[in-house]
């Protein structure tokens, strides 16, 4: 009997080693280990053993048992993982290859510009005002301290619908209605489109963008715009970017300045993209004209603010380093893809 | 603005400021810079010399051989200018020496004959053609005094100085002259003003004798200065002024006119000189025209005036259109003998207005139009009379005739010291504030409070606040602080912006790019796209002055501009686009318009590629709607739009209203395009999604329960539609149908002509125990039975 367990111990791991898969490991099992499996048999066949034969011989019956599961397992184990090995080679890819993704879609590159403008702001607690494109000619111009004579209120300068109602040429008039709708406090950005009586070339578009700014109530300062603007300079270009605030002249501030920036291509010392200078102009700024206050219901002796407008799109041709403005407006999907 | 530097040190001692910062300086204080140049600029060894002897050419008959002395040697020159005589000073290109254009003198032959160099004229100095005076235009520049022989020619004529460009805005008018940009450096350097000298009356007035002045409309003239010259000698001016009038970018023309415009550009103030034996009695009648009265002006062209157009009269013609052009009745020839000088004050809207109506701008009509002061009329005459004297070209005849002599009242402006601190942000002193003014010729009067007496030729101050500005631009905008503003209020976007953010957050991750296109279009894009003849759209804002038909009319409707741009798009073979725009559209309140029309926002999306289909153009528009939380919207198919596919084509419908139609594009309108695909359009009433729009979301539990799934395959005909088919479905399935699907549609092969065989996937669950099949089995039957009665469905 347990030269008879040892034999089939040796035959089995013989057996078992030889096994080339999965199935006829399986089979072996059944064969030795199954219900009417050999270790089995000779187990069931105890009873026909002596008292004294019985405990010895169940016991290596039992380890003979124990070790072929042992083996069984381990062996069944390599070669689970050697066959899952054999797979994975043989599902090798060219990972060079093509990729298959998903293709989103692109804002247009003046609203790309817009967003980041409108997070700056945001966070420095402004809304976001809007208006209509068809305007008053009160609006647009009286309000705004525009002297009645100036060439831009022009028919070759604007786009008329009648002898009272134009195409805005700013966003301005978002300021006006703004200050009349609200009493002060105000903090307000602007944006929206622009139309003036130009031919369309590289650097002209009788459509264009602006974006502005305007903050009234009491005791607000010169410093304040410059600070406000400085910030936004340094956040749109970069925490290196210098400004300079040079005076100017806007017939709806007083006074007026033009800010320009350290050219971001060059640092400021000079190069083609700023012509030389090491700066380029971006925006016009001023506090806002005690006329146009009055003109909108606020008492200028009590408030005072500042306003500030910047063309957006010149802002995306400088970001972008796009040059030619009719670009923006052929809407190329090759282009606006870059955004 | 040109700015010769040279010119300007006649007014401001400029010391050791160089230009680089003169013009850093003057940016900072308010006169930005638009660039500088040398007219002379890169041109080398161009030297005086001194004709000796001009001798014929043997070879060539249009030469001559010049012996030009240039100091240390005499050289031969070859030339073939006419302009020259012997004993001539001219500037000399020697041998090695760069001319305009980069271009070398090297020794040559010419025709056989040695030639050293070259003899110059101003052009081949660098001078531009337009402002060279006749007398050089084709010939050598003469040079009017014996300079050191050999010296180098820029030195000597003092071209060596840059010419710097300043950007004047309106309100300065002041500044466009050579005087007013010297105050701008005196203010910002602290300086002092040198005024040029100017004629002094010494002798009892003789001027009535020659003329007299009378005018009727002062309110358009509030000031007339005339000064009367006799024996004038009609020559050329001297080489000095010639050379600031070519660099100034004006050409000069004799020494009358040279020595107008000159003083015009010194002063800014224009100025005009009329024959005075070609004035009738010598008389000055300002008056406003006639009707079709009718005038020559000196550039030879007949204008006819009207009665809101001033003009000067000799009482019986008119002579001039006053403060815009001259008549060639009484214009200044060679053989004029005695001159009227008129410096006078015009009214700037109605020179502005005149010079439109007449369509003739002018340097004088530019002027006056910016404004000009009533203070300047007797020191520019004395100026120019002074000038006149000095020049030898001619005796100025005592006295002067003055329509106005106290001039206007100057300027009072009270201000106060802390409201302009509080309004820069800064803490000027009293005493330092009054210092800043004064640098701008500003004195302040202190008695209770202070009181800026503004000079007559700053006519843009007016008020408290105008002195801000110059006080802060004098103190330095560089010097102001940076501080935040400090308000309670804080920044977010509305709730139509963030619902704009979520439309363009599904649009986009459908692949979708926006564009952005113009607000005018033409009024054919609505015959484009097949729109009824009696289409509301049709109702239209046109524009008075469009660039064009093509932008002549506010767009009411943004499918054109969507297949214009996929048309573009196809063209340039670019595959599978996709677009959208959200922007607005105008309707007219009324026709002819009177009011503001109603802008409002349309969404409209556009799609080609073989990829592309009625659905995947409806998925995006689904992506769209749940998006925004809007549920429950069906499509509705439309035959009857003249821009779609009638087969395909469909209106969005949610709760009887109509959100917006979406379909494949009729092949005649996408021909109109030039686009040789097919397009699929989505047009949506973007302001009602908006106003339906869900902001808030609700959980709904995760199902706990597992699902029963059914699939079902029915033979419909044809005209059954799916969303018939799934109605069925969910009414007679009840509340454990969670979805119902379609999955195929066949037609063809083994299935009859007019059907279609379609499968469904159902899914069953129930919220609270898991189903089981019998529960299933039974609402299946109930349902296929349903799908047979009510559409004639078979089962497969």
């Amino acid at each position: 009997m347990k030269e008879k367990l040892q034999a089939l111990l040796s035959l089995a791991t013989e057996e078992i080693n030889a096994s080339s898969n999965l199935k006829d490991l399986e089979d072996l099992r059944v064969k030795y280990l199954g219900k009417k499996g050999e270790v089995t048999t000779v187990l069931k066949n105890m009873k026909d053993l002596s008292q004294e034969e019985r405990p010895l011989i169940g016991k290596i019956a039992n380890e003979v048992r124990e070790a072929i599961e042992v083996l069984l397992e381990n062996i069944k184990e390599e070669k689970k993982a050697s066959e899952i090995e054999s797979q994975l080679e043989k599902e090798s890819i060219d990972v060079t290859m093509p990729s298959k993704r998903l293709i989103r879609g692109h804002k247009h590159p003046i609203n790309v510009a817009l967003d980041e403008i409108f997070e700056i702001f945001l966070g420095m607690g402004f809304k976001i005002a809007e208006g209509p494109e068809i305007e008053t000619v009160y609006h647009n111009f009286d309000a705004l301290n525009a002297p009645v004579d100036h060439p831009s209120r022009g028919l070759s300068d604007t786009f008329y619908i009648t002898e009272d109602l134009l195409l805005r040429t700013q966003t301005s008039p978002i300021q006006v209605r703004t200050m009349k709708n609200q009493k002060p406090p105000i903090k307000i950005i602007a944006p929206g489109r622009c139309f003036r009586n130009d031919e369309i070339d590289a650097t002209h578009s009788p459509m264009f963008h602006q974006i502005e700014g305007l903050v009234i109530d009491k005791d607000i300062t010169m410093a304040d715009l410059k600070g406000t603007l400085d910030m936004f300079a340094k956040r749109l270009f970069g925490n290196q970017t210098k400004t300079k605030f040079r005076p100017h002249y806007f017939p709806f501030t007083e006074p007026s300045g033009e800010v320009d920036v350290s050219c971001f291509k060059c640092g400021g010392e000079g190069c083609r993209f700023c012509k030389g200078s090491g700066w380029i102009e971006i925006l016009g700024c001023g506090m806002v004209h005690p006329n146009v206050l009055e003109e909108c219901g606020i008492d200028s002796t009590i408030y005072n603010g500042f306003a500030f407008g910047m063309g957006l799109d010149r802002i995306t041709m400088l970001k972008y380093e796009i040059d030619d403005i009719r670009v923006l407006f052929e809407n190329d999907i090759r282009f606006i893809k870059q955004f | 603005m040109r700015v010769p530097i040279e010119w300007i040190k006649d007014y401001v001692d400029l010391g050791s400021i160089d230009e680089r910062k003169l013009i850093d300086k003057l940016v900072l204080t308010g006169s930005n810079n638009e660039g500088s140049f040398q007219t002379c600029e890169g041109i080398e060894k161009i030297v005086v010399g001194k004709i000796l002897k001009i001798s014929s050419h043997p070879n060539a008959e249009k030469l001559c051989i010049c012996q030009i002395d240039v100091g240390t040697e005499v050289l031969q020159i070859v030339t073939g200018a006419t302009n020259i005589s012997e004993g001539d000073y001219i500037p000399v290109a020697i041998h090695g020496a760069i001319i305009a254009n980069d271009i070398k003198i090297k020794r040559g032959k010419l025709r056989g004959e040695e030639s050293n160099g070259m003899l110059c004229s101003l052009e081949e100095m660098g001078f531009e053609k337009s402002n060279i005076p006749k007398a050089f235009e084709d010939g050598i520049l003469i040079l009017d005094e014996a300079y050191p022989l050999g010296m180098d020619v820029i030195e000597c004529l003092k071209l060596n100085e840059s010419v710097i460009e300043f950007e004047i805005t309106p309100n300065r008018p002041d500044c466009l002259s050579m005087i007013g940009m010297a105050r701008e450096i005196v203010a910002s350097f602290d300086l002092n003003l040198k005024k040029p000298a100017t004629y002094e009356e010494n002798a009892p007035s003789e001027i009535e004798a020659y003329a007299s002045i009378d005018i009727q409309d002062s309110d358009l003239c509030p000031r007339y200065v005339a000064k009367v010259i006799k024996d004038i000698q009609i020559g050329p001016s001297p080489l000095w002024m010639q050379l600031r009038l070519m660099q100034a970018g004006m050409r000069p023309i004799n020494n009358i006119v040279d020595i107008t415009n000159y003083v015009m550009l010194e002063f800014g103030q224009p100025i005009h000189a009329f024959d005075l034996n070609a004035l009738s009695d010598g008389k000055i009648v300002v008056r406003r025209a006639h009707d079709e009265e009718v005038i020559q002006t000196l550039d030879d062209k007949s204008r006819e005036l009207d009665s809101e157009m001033l003009v000067i009269t000799d009482g019986a013609h008119a002579v001039a259109i006053a403060g815009v052009m001259g008549g060639a009745n009484t214009e200044i020839s060679q053989s004029t003998k005695n001159v009227l000088i008129e410096v006078a004050s015009f009214d700037k809207a109605n020179i502005r207005k005149t010079s439109k109506t007449l369509g003739l701008r002018t340097e004088a009509s530019s002027r006056f139009e910016k404004g000009v002061s009533v203070a300047l009329p007797m020191e520019v005459a004395d100026r120019v009379c002074y000038l006149i004297e000095s020049l030898n070209a001619g005796t100025v005849v005592p006295g002067v005739l003055d329509s106005n002599p106290t001039g206007p009242k100057p300027v009072e402006i009270p201000f106060d010291v802390n409201a302009i601190n509080r309004v820069i942000g800064s803490k000027i002193s009293k005493d330092e504030m009054i210092g800043l003014l004064a640098k701008l010729e500003i004195e302040t009067l202190e008695n209770q409070g202070c009181v800026a007496l503004i000079p007559h030729f700053r006519l843009d101050l007016q008020k408290q606040i105008d002195l801000v500005e110059e006080v802060a631009r004098i103190y330095g905008y560089e010097k102001i602080g940076m501080t935040l503003p400090k308000l309670d209020v804080w920044g977010a976007k509305t709730n139509a912006q963030l619902i704009k953010d979520r439309v363009k957050f599904e649009l986009l991750t459908n692949g979708v790019d926006e564009i952005l296109s113009y607000s005018f279009v033409s009024k054919k894009d609505l015959d484009r796209i097949h729109l009824a003849e009696s289409s509301l759209l049709r109702n239209q804002v046109a524009l008075i002055n469009p660039l064009g038909e093509e932008f002549s009319v506010m767009r009411t409707t943004l499918v054109p501009n969507i297949l214009e741009v996929l048309a573009r798009n196809s063209n340039r073979k670019n595959k599978a686009v996709r677009i959208f725009e959200i922007g607005s559209v105008f309707i007219p309140k009324e026709v002819p318009v009177t009011q503001l029309p109603i802008e409002k926002e349309n969404l409209t999306i556009g799609l080609i590629g073989e990829h592309e289909d009625f659905f995947t153009l409806k998925g995006i528009v689904e992506n769209v709607l749940t998006g925004l939380g809007i549920e429950d919207f069906t499509f509705e198919k439309e035959l009857n739009h003249p821009t779609y596919h009638k087969g395909r084509c469909a209106n969005i419908i949610w709760k009887g209203h109509v959100l917006g139609i979406l379909g494949e594009v009729h092949p005649l309108v996408t021909e109109n395009f030039d686009l040789s695909e097919r397009a699929y359009l989505a047009d949506l009433d973007y302001n009602i999604l908006i106003q339906l729009a869900k902001e808030d979301k609700k959980y709904v539990a995760v199902p706990k329960y597992p699902a029963i799934e059914r699939d079902i395959a029915v033979l419909v005909k044809d005209e059954i539609s799916s969303y018939q088919i799934e109605s069925v479905v969910k009414e007679t399935a009840g509340s454990l149908l969670e979805s119902v699907k379609m999955f195929d549609i066949y037609k063809g092969k083994q299935i009859e002509e007019g059907y279609k065989s379609v499968a469904y996937e159902l899914v069953f669950r129930a919220e609270e125990r898991t189903l089981v099949d019998e529960e299933v089995n039974k609402i299946f039957n109930k349902v296929l039975k349903a799908l047979e009665i009510d559409l004639g469905a078979q089962l497969r």
